[in-house]
């Protein structure tokens, strides 16, 4: 892959360094509620065995959690060396989630971190049981900050543009913090996690019955995390679908690109599962507009007729508009204040983009030659556009156009791996209830397949949520080109190979670890 | 209201950037690693005491940087997006510290112990000195260029940018920086020493490092004599409180602690509690010479970056223009954030109350081999 420009060289190291981080977090995040679950146990019962088992998923938890604490460095301090304009323009509101995650989440994780892995023969068993739930709680109130922040991104709340100083503002803490996208995002990110740890716990165990060891460890291990996931992954199935109708309402491009839509209709069909025509590209749609009407954008697919309207509004006869109904314009929507509007064209928006970075630019130049008169009527300009600031940034309409086959296969691998653990975590519960599990071994063989499994679920929603809100790293305010580091794209180029290098040598150390531990068993 | 605000951040961002300067004492300790102790288990030992700690020193970094981003965000924008070879060799150099303890004994560790131990030397080693490299640039500046009106150049908008192709590595040419980088190494390693002595119950490794700190701990107290009388003697860069123009002072970070007095005092206290912890290890037990010398540590570091930016002082100067300088006016937040955060920081005496508890509880007793081999230890 040849990665052209300094855009996609910061955005491609962004999205490896990401994805490395996000192959360990999901892990700790709900493995640090399962072994807690666990303690708990052996507080109350006293016996050694839940002592044994809850210190075997806590090695396996603490070597997870080292490469997650390596992998997540870089993502805080990345926003600075390689989106340094974002930075600035957003940093007012995006800076203080990172600084209060700091202050309330990572210390409690840290400090307690010590606690539960060193100070089994140091504290009490009652403060060494609360020190693990403060970890799992850490863990995750960490994660509910960074996630506030990464909600703002995509659906920006609770400020105001400062012409002065040219950045965004905060004006509401509360608006940022509770908006209902971070919410929902929130729930569902953890519980993906959840599930993505519970499974893990589960293929390990059938692991340990395949070879006929340690079976009462692997069946009651199975038996609190197939509980844990099954609830979590209802909640993250509810949370779903709540994120879909977010994206609906906030990001119609991205949804547009998750379903492959090109032309939408009155009673939108959602597609279950398809194919999509390679030769379909929107980059074809002004430069070669033959080509592009000609093609299909599906060989094959299978479709439930109104299912984008059911899922987005409860209603049959939704329109969901399409890529090229967005980039037309035309269709109503509510805005920001609820007032049902018609979408202008991309075309127009740019250029009304361009007139509000202009109405800037004046109002600036205003306030130096100090005309009070110049300065407010470039502001009315400015705030008359503001609404597609970001747009004066792009170049031409289809360039708002996120991957599409990247968002649609991602969008879909995840839901279908979604429907799959449906199955999965019942019938583990009934199995494992029934005291047959260990017979079956093609479901033990299905269980040790669900890791890798979970692991690409997890990785795919990630893709959708980042992937399918291109080109915005603020919606509709700020493009990736807008937000990037003026550095040499040289040195991009440079620190992606380190961490390529870096990062994959960790990780097989730390599965060559996990397996010499797996291996080796809770007995040891 | 938003000075003060931009004042009380300017002194939680530097007594969060002083603390991880003491708590760097891990890797102080991680410089001794093929020094002070002479065969395998004793290595071992060494790397558990220091073990039990390293996540609060790495947490403090991530905080100090996420403290910088919400208070001064075109601080952030400027320095990482411009010095990026600076921070990203740190970056890279934290990175392999962070797995080094977890990994290092573990079978199938893939890279084999030793590799994970030269990453605690490399991180010991030139993790601190390229950190005080990059705090020493708060005084010496860098070569970037900042104007906020770019943002409105839909073709070229980038705000910030450095103007040479070193990206920051530049920086430890400086003499200044590198001798910041210099006092910051052996800070750190006189604390890993001090914290050795404290806690590690082992005679071999106690006298070794008794003998070491009646090297280290001179070489620190010169190196820091030396640090104050560059800076004093520097010239630094004013800004008039009125219009934010930017003018060369002589001596200006002298005149900013005869001016303000109490941060002068702070440094003397610092430089006391060092020298008083220093000697009570030198001459006698020494057996808080690590806490005395560390809250010396604290104050003194504490105290040269208020220097840096109190006083209407640019805290990191544009090499190319002056006038493109960041201070705490123009770098800052929003009152509105500041305010939000002022409050988020509240928490923290509540934070370093349970910090301090449970560092207590951890560290009652020193650590010996048996200690290692004990049931229900996590052995790194």
């Amino acid at each position: 892959m040849i990665l052209a420009s300094l855009v996609d060289l910061s955005r491609f190291q962004f999205a490896l360094t990401a994805m490395y981080h996000w192959i360990f977090v999901p892990l700790t995040l709900g493995l640090g509620f399962i072994i807690a679950i666990m303690e708990t146990y052996y507080v109350r019962t006293g016996k050694e065995f839940w002592k044994r088992t809850t210190k075997f998923w806590m090695n396996i938890f603490a070597v997870n959690f080292a490469i997650g604490i390596a992998t997540g460095i870089i993502l805080e301090f990345q926003f600075g060396t390689n989106w340094s304009n974002y930075s600035w323009f957003v940093g007012d509101i995006f800076g203080a989630p990172l600084a209060i995650e700091g202050i309330l989440a990572f210390f409690l994780e840290t400090t307690f971190f010590a606690v539960m892995f060193f100070g089994w023969n140091k504290v009490s068993k009652n403060a060494h049981l609360v020190s693990t739930w403060l970890v799992a709680i850490g863990t995750n109130l960490s994660a509910l900050w960074i996630l506030i922040a990464n909600a703002w991104m995509q659906y920006p709340v609770g400020m105001t543009f400062n012409p002065d100083t040219a950045r965004n503002e905060m004006v509401d803490f509360w608006a940022v913090t509770l908006s209902p996208v971070a919410i929902n995002k929130y729930i569902h990110t953890t519980t993906n996690g959840y599930v993505l740890a519970a499974v893990v716990v589960i293929g390990i165990s059938c692991w340990y019955l395949l070879w006929k060891r340690e079976e009462e460890f692997a069946r009651k291990s199975i038996r609190i995390s197939a509980i844990f996931g099954l609830i979590s992954l209802v909640v993250l199935i509810w949370s779903g679908d709540g994120s879909a109708t977010h994206v609906a309402k906030k990001q119609p491009m991205k949804l547009a690109a998750m379903e492959g839509l090109y032309k939408s209709q009155v009673g939108t069909p959602i597609v279950a599962i398809g194919l999509l025509n390679p030769g379909k590209s929107i980059k074809d749609i002004n430069e070669n507009p033959a080509k592009y009407n000609s093609e299909d954008p599906f060989i094959f697919k299978i479709s439930i007729p109104q299912g984008l309207s059911l899922l987005v509004d409860r209603k049959t006869n939704t329109f969901v508009p399409g890529i090229e109904d967005i980039l037309n314009g035309g269709y109503t929507y509510l805005n920001k204040d609820g007032v049902e509007k018609i979408a202008p064209p991309v075309a127009e928006r740019i250029i009304m983009g361009k007139a509000s970075i202009e109405g800037l630019s004046l109002y600036q130049k205003a306030r130096s030659a100090g005309d009070e008169e110049g300065k407010s009527l470039a502001y009315k300009q400015m705030m008359d556009n503001f609404d597609h600031f970001g747009y004066g940034y792009i170049n031409k309409p289809e360039d708002v156009v996120p991957n599409v086959p990247l968002t649609f296969y991602s969008f879909h691998i995840m839901v279908i791996l979604g429907g799959y653990f449906l199955l999965f975590f019942p019938l583990a519960i009934y199995m494992e209830k029934k005291a047959i599990i260990a017979k079956h071994r093609w479901f033990l063989n299905l269980a040790i397949i669900s890791i890798p499994l979970v692991y690409i679920c997890s990785q795919a929603g990630w893709i959708v949520a980042e992937v399918g809100r291109q080109p915005w790293t603020i919606q509709d305010l700020l493009p990736v080109g807008a937000a990037v580091s003026g550095i040499n794209p040289g040195a991009v180029q440079s620190t992606i190979v380190i961490f390529f290098v870096l990062f994959t040598a960790l990780l097989i150390a730390e599965l060559g670890i996990l397996f010499k531990v797996i291996k080796k068993g809770p007995g040891a | 209201m938003i000075n003060v605000l931009q004042q009380y951040w300017w002194l939680i961002v530097s007594l969060l950037g002083a603390i991880l300067v003491f708590l760097m004492y891990v890797q102080g300790g991680q410089s001794l690693l093929f020094g002070i102790v002479k065969d395998k288990e004793e290595k071992t030992l060494l790397v558990n005491a220091l073990g039990h700690k390293w996540e609060l020193t790495f947490t403090t970094l991530v905080t100090f940087g996420g403290a910088i981003f919400a208070s001064f965000p075109l601080y952030y924008s400027t320095s990482f997006g411009g010095a990026y070879w600076l921070w990203m060799t740190i970056l890279f150099l934290f990175v392999i510290q962070a797995v080094s303890y977890e990994f290092r004994n573990k079978a199938g560790n893939f890279l084999g112990a030793k590799t994970y131990e030269s990453f605690l030397l490399l991180n010991g080693i030139f993790g601190t000195l390229l950190l005080g490299v990059a705090v020493g640039t708060f005084f010496t500046g860098g070569a970037f260029v900042m104007d906020k009106s770019s943002i409105t150049n839909t073709i070229q908008p980038t705000i910030s940018y450095w103007t040479n192709s070193w990206h920051g590595i530049e920086a430890v040419a400086n003499p200044f920086n590198l001798l910041m980088g210099i006092v910051v190494f052996f800070a750190a390693r006189t604390l890993g020493l001090l914290y050795v002595i404290m806690q590690i119950d082992s005679d071999t490794i106690l006298s070794k490092a008794k003998t070491q700190i009646k090297i280290t701990g001179p070489a620190f107290v010169l190196a820091f004599v030396a640090l104050l009388a560059a800076l004093f003697t520097m010239t630094g860069y004013h800004v008039n409180p009125e219009n934010g123009f930017i003018s060369p002072v002589k001596y200006k970070y002298f005149f900013n602690m005869t001016e303000l007095i109490w941060p002068a005092v702070m440094l003397l206290a610092g430089v006391l509690l060092v020298l008083g912890g220093l000697a009570n290890t030198i001459f006698g037990k020494g057996k808080r010479s690590f806490y005395i010398t560390g809250a010396g540590v604290v104050l003194a570091v504490w105290s040269l970056l208020i220097c840096a930016a109190f006083n209407n002082t640019a805290f990191y100067v544009s090499t190319i223009n002056i006038q493109n300088s960041l201070t705490l006016q123009n770098s800052s937040s929003s009152e509105f954030t500041l305010k939000v955060m002022a409050y988020a920081s509240l928490m923290i005496p509540f934070v370093l109350a349970y910090v301090i508890y449970v560092w207590r509880t951890m560290t009652k007793v020193k650590m010996s081999k048996e200690d290692l081999s004990a049931p229900d230890t996590h052995k790194y």
